[in-house]
């Protein structure tokens, strides 16, 4: 497989009255043509910033992406012109945002705006598009596509807007889909709905899938590929099985211990990490997740651990990588 | 769903049958007005938030109430609470009915029955400091009058919720969620309550926070002998806290059963579809589920489908259920379900 998207060492900090804000912190990972990779993590890690750094969507002030080469079919993103990144942003690489209805503009039909990106993008006229809108509708399961263009986005329910954010990504057939939170707002059964609708549709037309989420479940059962992120960093990157089932960071191992699964019977404790997350404006040369970790040792205050292999296509940001297993048994 | 007798009532089965009877619902319903008109406002039609549910909850027990937006497990907590005036059915509490009771023979209700809520942003008074915060409960029920015994109880109640005595100094906005939760918490238990309803109490939070919170619900369960109504819709979280549990969908309660029964052997094909909905930690399990996603979305209560109100979504629908509403039965010992099919 090509590498469709290559992050290397992304910078993006905010420059607030309250300090400088490391929400990205020298990330780097590779997206591959028509996979699906889940970024994971906890709110305030840097996932939503990272995706929006992609498209250069950080608002400024006060937040600037300050380092880092972003790589996206053979172009570096960071070096395009306002114009040129906004022939990209929607058309080969577009976004599922997790409100539908604050990303649906109110007061335009469903029909104008999804005509409008590919009357931009792609040249056609507003019959052409007003058909491949309907199209589009239809493809993403809803019914009476013709009507449905004529509402405005207060007429549907939340999973149809949802729906209807899908359909706008895919209107000018892109490369990538960065989905932020695709289905936290919906109800569960909705959110299978919608996250099959994407599976399928991604498979199908061999679009890659960057899914941000906080909901273990939803990564197990969709991603090739999962990147963990903790204050700003990657921490541990590997394939969806070796991340559940060989974790090789404390983190990523609190974060499995703490999520309650339905499969499993009342009684079995909880293993919740202590404290809270650091406050980004105040990091220091350390591993971050240090002051929660059971297994800190004195280096991992002094410098901060390299995301080196542990195994094939798994690599770790711990000094004690190594020995977690045995670790963990002790414990 | 007609009233029917109390012996007939969903009560649990062997594992909490020792335990006696704490609230008892019975064939409760709130419809809503939908009002037209700006002076001579009048209805024109009622969402049926909660038609005719029932249930009770043992001493010590925590009951599950589960359900999607919109299927009317807030409403009922808030009806317990009195916090709504239900339109018919009883709410029978150590005896009473509380929906015969007026505001003055509510009050030492009040301090037995209170309630932690979602948003521990909303929830707390943003000009308040947590002392006071906490503090409020007991000055206004004058269960401790002298300043500094409150102040002491203040403290111990905070540290009995994982918190510093020092926080209760601070306000909320210089807290995190978790911390937040965490006053919520104190709050609730600042009266001695013998039952707490707790709404969506840790859907706000992430999940590393949410372990530490569902970790303290457990032990004050415990160390206090509390009896919880969990309402909720994260199914997982469910299973990990509730002795039993109840699912709504529309206003109707569709089952009832002990959790583990519940979850290993659901009868509703609601349930059934809600449960599969639900995607599993772990990508072996994921790999070999089977996925059957139930199409459609949840009507709406204003005119709830005739008959059985899941049947225009239901997998196992006959021509009957367009027109009967089905019976909440006991299948099974301690497993009611509201299903002609199964």
């Amino acid at each position: 497989m090509t590498k469709l998207l290559e992050i290397e060492n992304l910078k993006t900090q905010f420059f607030t009255s309250a300090g400088t804000v490391m929400a990205v912190d020298d990330v780097s990972y590779d997206v591959e043509e028509g996979e699906t990779v889940a970024v994971v993590g906890e709110s305030g890690c840097g996932k939503s910033v990272c995706a929006l750094s992609v498209l250069r969507l950080i608002p400024w002030p006060p937040g600037k992406i300050v380092d880092g080469r972003i790589r996206f079919m053979g172009r570096n993103l960071l070096e395009l012109s306002d114009d040129e990144i906004r022939k990209i942003r929607g058309h080969h690489i577009s976004m599922v945002f997790q409100e539908p209805m604050t990303s649906l503009n109110p007061v335009l039909t469903i029909g104008l705006q999804l005509s409008e990106t590919m009357q931009h993008h792609l040249g056609m006229s507003e019959a052409q598009a007003a058909e491949r809108a309907a199209e589009l509708l239809q493809m993403v399961g809803i019914s009476e596509p013709h009507r449905r263009l004529r509402q405005y986005p207060h007429h549907l329910s939340g999973g149809m807007r949802q729906r209807v954010m899908i359909a706008l990504a895919l209107a000018c057939e892109p490369k990538l889909i960065i989905a932020d939170e695709p289905t936290t707002a919906l109800d569960v059964t909705i959110q299978a709905q919608i996250l099959e609708l994407m599976k399928d549709l991604t498979r199908r037309l061999g679009v890659a899938l960057i899914v941000i989420t906080h909901n273990l479940g939803v990564v197990a059962r969709y991603a090739d590929r999962v990147n963990v992120m903790y204050a700003g960093k990657i921490i541990e990157m590997g394939d969806a099985q070796q991340i559940y089932h060989n974790p090789q960071h404390p983190y990523t191992l609190g974060l499995l211990a703490s999520v309650p699964r339905m499969d499993q019977a009342r009684g079995a404790r909880l293993v919740p990490i202590e404290g809270q997350p650091p406050d980004l404006t105040r990091l220091d040369a350390g591993c971050a997740f240090r002051p929660r970790c059971r297994f800190a040792i004195d280096r991992c205050a002094a410098e901060f651990p390299p995301l080196e292999a542990v195994e094939d296509g798994h690599l770790s940001a711990c000094w004690r990588a190594d020995e977690l297993a045995e670790l963990r048994n002790a414990s | 769903m007609s009233a029917r007798p109390a012996e007939a009532l969903p009560s649990s089965t062997a594992a909490v049958q020792k335990g006696e009877t704490l609230l008892e619902v019975r064939n409760l319903r709130k419809h809503f007005p939908v009002t037209e008109g700006i002076i001579f406002q009048r209805a024109v039609a009622f969402v049926k938030a909660v038609d005719g549910v029932s249930f009770t909850i043992n001493k010590g027990e925590t009951l599950g109430l589960v359900g999607e937006s919109g299927c009317g497990k807030t409403t009922v907590g808030r009806c317990i609470l009195q916090l709504e005036q239900a339109t018919e059915g009883e709410i029978i509490f150590e005896g009473q009915d509380l929906t015969k009771l007026d505001q003055k023979a509510l009050v030492p209700v009040r301090e037995k029955i209170q309630v932690i809520f979602q948003d521990p942003y909303s929830s707390l008074n943003p000009r308040m400091k947590i002392g006071n915060i906490i503090e409020e409960p007991i000055r206004v029920h004058g269960i401790i009058p002298e300043v500094r015994a409150r102040r002491e109880r203040v403290a111990e109640l905070l540290s009995v919720c994982g918190l510093s005595p020092r926080f209760a100094d601070r306000y909320p906005h210089e807290m995190s969620g978790g911390q937040r939760q965490r006053v919520g918490i104190a709050r609730a238990l600042s009266l001695n309550p013998d039952f707490i309803i707790c709404d969506e109490a840790v859907s706000a939070l992430d999940v590393s926070i949410q372990a530490q919170v569902i970790n303290l619900l457990e032990d004050l369960r415990e160390e206090f002998h509390l009896t919880y109504l969990f309402i909720a819709h994260d199914l997982s979280v469910v299973r990990h806290l509730c002795h039993r549990v109840a699912v709504m969908y529309l206003g109707k309660m569709v089952e009832l059963a002990e959790s583990d029964e519940l979850f290993e052997s659901p009868l509703h094909p609601y349930t059934q579809a809600l449960l599969n909905a639900v995607p599993i930690p772990d990508p072996k399990i994921e790999a070999t589920r089977e996925h059957r996603i139930i199409s459609g979305e949840v009507p709406s209560p204003i005119n709830p489908p005739s008959g059985c109100v899941f049947h225009p979504r239901c997998p196992l629908a006959v021509e009957r259920c367009q027109q009967d509403v089905p019976e909440f039965r006991e299948l099974r010992p301690g497993h009611w379900v509201a299903c002609t099919e199964v």
